[in-house]
C-alpha cells in the first residue's frame, strides 16, 4: 500500500513532505485537499489532522500530521533509501539543534514576511508595511548567524545535506521571489547554500508539481 | 565531566531541560545566566548560543542550544537511564507528531497569554484584553483537540509519559497561576493529564530550584 500525502501543492508545509519523499525516491500518492472550499476544516479531514491543517500523511495504518514530524518519520523509517537526511550518532544532536532553529528562529519570521509579500498580493490584499519593517531586520540577524554557521559547516546541521537544510526550502523559495532576496544574496555563505539546496533535483520535482496544475 | 545547563530557573525553556535531566536522574551543573544584566547577549554566551537565548547546554565537547533539541538529545543518548522519554520504533512517529503539536499549536498561544497576563502587569504595562480573549479562544480549540486525544491515549504521544507531555510543563504551570486555568479545569481528560504530569517528582525538583532563588 503506497504512502499518501493529503495537502496542497502551494502549501509550504506540504512541500516540505514532498521534498523529503522525492529525496528518498519513495513512491507516494498525492491527495489534494481543497483549501478554498474549506475541506481542511471538514470532518473527514479533521479525522486525519484534528488541527485542520495540511499536510496529513498515511503510511499503512500509521496516520501522521505536522510536516516536520512526517519528514522525520520518513527520514528514519526509510533511512536506507535515497538521500540520508539524518546522521548517525553524535552529529545528529547538532542536526537536531538546526532543525529547531529552522522551526523557531527562521520560519516564524519567514512565514510572516511570506504572508505579507507573497500571499496577500495573490489574494488582492494590501501589504502591512509595518510588519515587513519589523521583521526584516530580525530575519537579517538570523541570517547573520547562518552566515557564521555556514563559514564553519558545509550545511547547517553538519557537512551533509539534512532535514535541517531541507525544511527551509519551501518558505525560502517563496522569499527568493520577493525583494527580500537581497538579504540572502548579501551574505556569501548563505547565498551559496541557498543556491546549492534550491538546485537539488528533488526540489525541482516539487516545483514541477506546481507547473502541472 | 558533568553536563552543564546555562540558563535561568525562571525560564520556561531552561526548565524544560531541567525536567528532562531530573526525569533521567542525571547529574548536571546549573550555570546561571544573568538576563537582567544582558549576559545572554554577550560574547561568551553567544559562543554557546549565537541566537542569544537561554538555555545552552554542554555535554563534554558537545555544545547544544534550543531546549527541545537538548531534551531530545538527552532522551536518546541516555535512553537507558531513568524515565524512558522516547519510544522504540513506530510509536515514536506519533510521539514526534505531538512534540510538534506542543511547539507549534500550544506554546505560541501559551506564551502570548503569559506575556499579557503576567509579564506586562509586572512591567507596569496594560494587559490587552482583546488579545487575551482572542488567544484564549484559540487555546480552547487546541485543548478540545487534546481532550479528544487524551480520551484515546493515556498520554499525548502514546500510553507512556514522553517528551511530548514533558515539554508542556513549564508554560502550562505558568498558566495555571492565571485565570486561563479554567480552560484546563473545564476539560476532564486534560485536567487529569495535567494533574498527573504536574505531580511527577522530577517536576517538583524543577520547581524547588525556583523556590531556592
Amino acid at each position: 500500500m503506497v504512502m499518501k500525502v493529503y495537502g496542497a501543492i502551494a502549501s509550504t508545509a506540504t512541500r516540505r513532505v514532498f521534498a523529503t519523499l522525492y529525496e528518498k525516491d519513495l513512491e507516494f500518492e498525492f491527495v489534494p485537499v481543497d483549501l478554498r472550499a474549506g475541506e481542511h476544516k471538514q470532518g473527514h479531514f479533521l479525522a486525519r489532522n484534528p488541527f485542520g491543517q495540511v499536510p496529513a500523511f498515511e503510511d499503512g495504518d500509521l496516520n501522521l500530521f505536522e510536516s516536520r514530524a512526517i519528514t522525520k518519520y520518513v527520514a528514519y523509517a526509510y533511512a536506507d533509501k535515497g538521500t540520508p537526511l539524518i546522521c548517525e550518532g553524535k552529529p545528529m544532536a547538532t542536526v537536531g539543534v538546526w532543525m529547531e532553529v529552522e522551526a523557531h528562529q527562521f520560519d516564524t519570521l519567514a512565514s510572516k514576511l511570506q504572508w505579507e509579500l507573497v500571499y496577500k498580493p495573490m489574494f488582492g490584499m494590501a501589504k502591512d508595511a509595518a510588519v515587513v519593517e519589523e521583521n526584516e531586520p530580525k530575519l537579517a540577524k538570523v541570517l547573520d548567524v547562518y552566515e557564521a554557521r555556514l563559514s564553519q559547516s558545509k550545511y547547517l546541521g553538519c557537512d551533509c545535506f539534512t532535514l535541517a537544510d531541507l525544511h527551509h526550502l519551501p518558505t525560502l523559495t517563496n522569499l527568493m521571489g520577493t525583494p527580500l532576496k537581497k538579504m540572502f544574496d548579501a551574505r556569501p555563505k548563505v547565498s551559496a547554500w541557498v543556491a546549492n539546496i534550491m538546485a537539488r533535483p528533488a526540489w525541482a520535482k516539487v516545483l514541477a508539481m506546481t507547473n502541472q496544475q | 565531566m558533568v553536563m552543564k545547563v546555562y540558563g535561568s530557573v525562571l525560564s520556561t525553556a531552561t526548565m524544560r531541560v531541567f525536567a528532562a535531566l531530573y526525569e533521567k536522574d542525571l547529574e548536571f551543573e546549573f550555570v546561571p545566566v544573568d538576563l537582567r544584566a544582558g549576559e545572554h547577549k554577550k560574547e561568551h554566551f553567544l559562543a554557546l548560543n549565537p541566537f542569544g537565548q537561554i538555555p545552552a547546554f554542554e555535554d563534554g565537547d558537545l555544545k547544544l542550544f534550543e531546549s527541545r533539541a537538548i531534551s531530545q538529545y538527552i532522551a536518546h543518548v541516555y535512553a537507558d537511564k531513568g524515565t524512558p522519554l522516547v519510544c522504540e520504533g513506530k510509536p515514536m512517529a506519533t510521539v514526534g507528531v505531538w512534540l510538534d503539536v506542543e511547539a507549534h499549536q500550544f506554546e505560541p498561544l501559551a506564551l502570548k497569554l503569559r506575556r499579557e497576563l503576567l509579564y506586562k502587569p509586572r512591567s507596569g504595562m496594560a494587559t490587552d484584553a482583546a488579545v487575551v480573549e482572542e488567544t484564549e479562544a484559540k487555546l480552547a480549540k487546541v485543548l478540545d483537540v487534546y481532550e479528544a486525544r487524551l480520551s484515546q491515549s493515556k498520554y499525548l504521544g502514546c500510553d507512556c509519559f514522553t517528551l511530548a507531555d514533558l515539554h508542556h510543563l513549564p508554560a502550562m504551570t505558568t498558566l495555571m497561576g492565571t485565570p486561563v486555568k479554567k480552560l484546563f479545569g473545564a476539560r476532564p481528560k486534560v485536567s487529569a493529564w495535567l494533574a498527573d504530569i504536574s505531580a511527577r517528582p522530577a517536576w517538583a525538583k524543577v520547581l524547588a530550584m525556583r523556590n531556592q532563588q
